[in-house]
């Protein structure tokens, strides 16, 4: 099987969705989340705080830099994931389908480097 | 059986090219390998056939040399303890080996190229490289394209396909309709993009018409129950007819109506023809097949003035039921000005907003100039000529407005 990122973007200056909305995507995205545990094709997804939240480090001159804030300083910001297993990029692109529609966001689909030596 | 020309070569090449690389696709789980394992098996029969004549079965020997080959390359490479090649030799000896060349997998490996996770460029690349055969130089010259942009862009498409698992097969029949129809538009778009270039010199690159209606044939062939593919191959075929009278020796576009129907291609039309007559028994109407229908009203007409402009009207509101969109209007407004006169079909085009298509101007233009309005129909195609590229098209507007009473 191979694994797929299902990352969902938040693009700043788009707006909110309103409670209402939001109980919704819950509601469907944990019903998304259960539909991919009974199919087998769950591996981990989570939901993030927003980018304010964010730090990044980097080595600069040997030393690791740390600095406040998301990187890099884009408009689309990553809001949450899923890691999902399937059999091909149609099985992914089906799941990834139904999770722009549960989230009510755009989803980028990238496929994962195979294991080494697997 | 005698010696072969390089020529003869050359012609099993683009026959064989396509079908080889889907039945070692398949065998190899691999597109690079395929191609790189078909490649080879040319290189010795460009060596081999000239002295000792073609074997019986030229594409049999060009499958079963490249698989050999192939498995030779991969075996030296898995010494070297290449994973992905230990992968791609795993796939092709579990396999049975099959003498004759399965027709499925050329159909696989279109649905491979037209995947909808490619971008419309990259699947028409594909598709002319992977099942036409047509080197990445060739490619690049047919699309105006820089060599090197054009190879990037098929090495990208290739990883995207290897990294991301895009699969290797015919769609579900839930599926089919919606992956049908990329398929489709890659097909067409190679068509027209041979017949209306709009930056080559001559109007018809001839190249990328052959080799789409090539195309056509054989995704006719493979699926011949889809009244779609059918009715795209009819509209291609009906189209192409057309090509010798559509321009002058030295290159001046003819309009239909002005057409010497005698340079018309009797046996395409015939082809078409029969294929849309099939259609309309099948009744399951969609956007090219009512396309083909109406280029077959035009192919029926022994002259212009001839032409039964009812049933091209009728057949373009039954398209716009299918495709709603503004250039179908378009089409539709010049059938509507022979059937119910150019003051009625202006007053439909000028509801539309495609103000960027030179063809709307073009059409403005010609419906004022028949009702008169002379200066409004020469700034028409001005603006037409402003958006036009295609040498043969210019010319061709430059003289409609020239032409025009002051």
């Amino acid at each position: 099987m191979k694994q797929y990122l299902l990352s969902v973007y938040h693009v700043d200056g788009e707006p909110t969705p309103s409670p209402e909305e939001m109980q919704t995507i819950f509601r469907d995205v944990d019903a998304l989340n259960s539909e991919l545990q009974s199919a087998g094709a769950w591996v981990f997804a989570g939901g993030l705080h927003p980018e304010s939240t964010a730090s990044v480090l980097r080595v600069k001159d040997g030393a690791v830099l740390i600095t406040d804030g998301p990187f890099p300083e884009g408009k689309e910001h990553i809001g949450g994931f899923w890691i999902i297993q399937a059999d091909d990029l149609d099985a992914a692109l089906i799941w990834a389908a139904k999770a722009t529609r549960a989230c009510a966001g755009p989803v980028e689909v990238r496929p994962f480097q195979e294991e080494p030596g697997a | 059986m005698g010696p072969v020309s390089d020529s003869e070569i050359e012609d099993v090449f683009r026959e064989e090219y396509g079908r080889a690389v889907a039945v070692l696709v398949r065998s190899f789980g691999d597109i690079d390998i395929a191609e790189e394992a078909v490649q080879d098996a040319f290189t010795v029969a460009v060596q081999r056939w000239p002295d000792t004549g073609p074997p019986p079965s030229p594409a049999g020997w060009i499958i079963t040399t490249a698989r050999r080959r192939a498995i030779d390359r991969l075996r030296s490479d898995t010494a070297r303890e290449d994973r992905h090649a230990r992968a791609a030799l795993l796939q092709a000896e579990g396999e049975p080996i099959e003498e004759g060349p399965v027709r499925d997998d050329r159909l696989r490996l279109i649905f491979t190229c037209c995947h909808p996770a490619l971008a419309i460029n990259v699947q028409v690349a594909l598709t002319l490289r992977l099942l036409g055969g047509l080197s990445t130089p060739e490619i690049a010259r047919a699309f105006i394209v820089p060599e090197a942009t054009m190879a990037q862009r098929l090495v990208r498409a290739k990883n995207k396909i290897r990294d991301a698992r895009i699969p290797y097969r015919v769609p579900d029949p839930v599926e089919l309709p919606a992956r049908l129809r990329p398929v489709l538009a890659v097909i067409y778009l190679i068509f027209n993009e041979g017949y209306v270039s709009s930056t080559g010199q001559h109007l018809a690159r001839g190249d990328l018409c052959a080799e789409a209606l090539r195309l056509g044939r054989l995704l006719a062939e493979l699926m011949p129950d889809e009244p779609e593919v059918l009715g795209l191959l009819a509209l291609m075929l009906l189209i192409d007819s057309r090509r010798h009278a559509r321009t002058t020796n030295s290159g001046d576009l003819v309009l239909l109506a002005d057409q010497d129907r005698a340079l018309w291609d009797r046996a395409l039309i015939a082809e078409g023809q029969s294929i849309v007559r099939g259609c309309l028994r099948r009744n399951q109407p969609g956007p090219y097949q009512i396309q083909a229908a109406i280029n077959a009203v035009h192919s029926d007409a022994p002259t212009a003035a001839a032409t039964d402009w009812r049933q091209i009207l009728q057949l373009y509101d039954q398209l716009l039921a299918f495709t709603p969109t503004q250039v179908v209007e378009l089409n539709r407004a010049v059938a509507l000005a022979e059937v119910r006169g150019a003051s009625d079909a202006l007053a439909v085009v000028e509801t539309l907003d495609l103000r960027d298509y030179y063809l709307f101007h073009a059409v403005r233009a010609e419906l004022l100039s028949r009702v008169s309005r002379n200066e409004d129909a020469r700034r028409g195609f001005d603006a037409a000529l402003a958006l036009t590229i295609n040498p043969a098209e210019r010319t061709f507007m430059e003289r409609a407005r020239n032409a025009l009473p002051e």
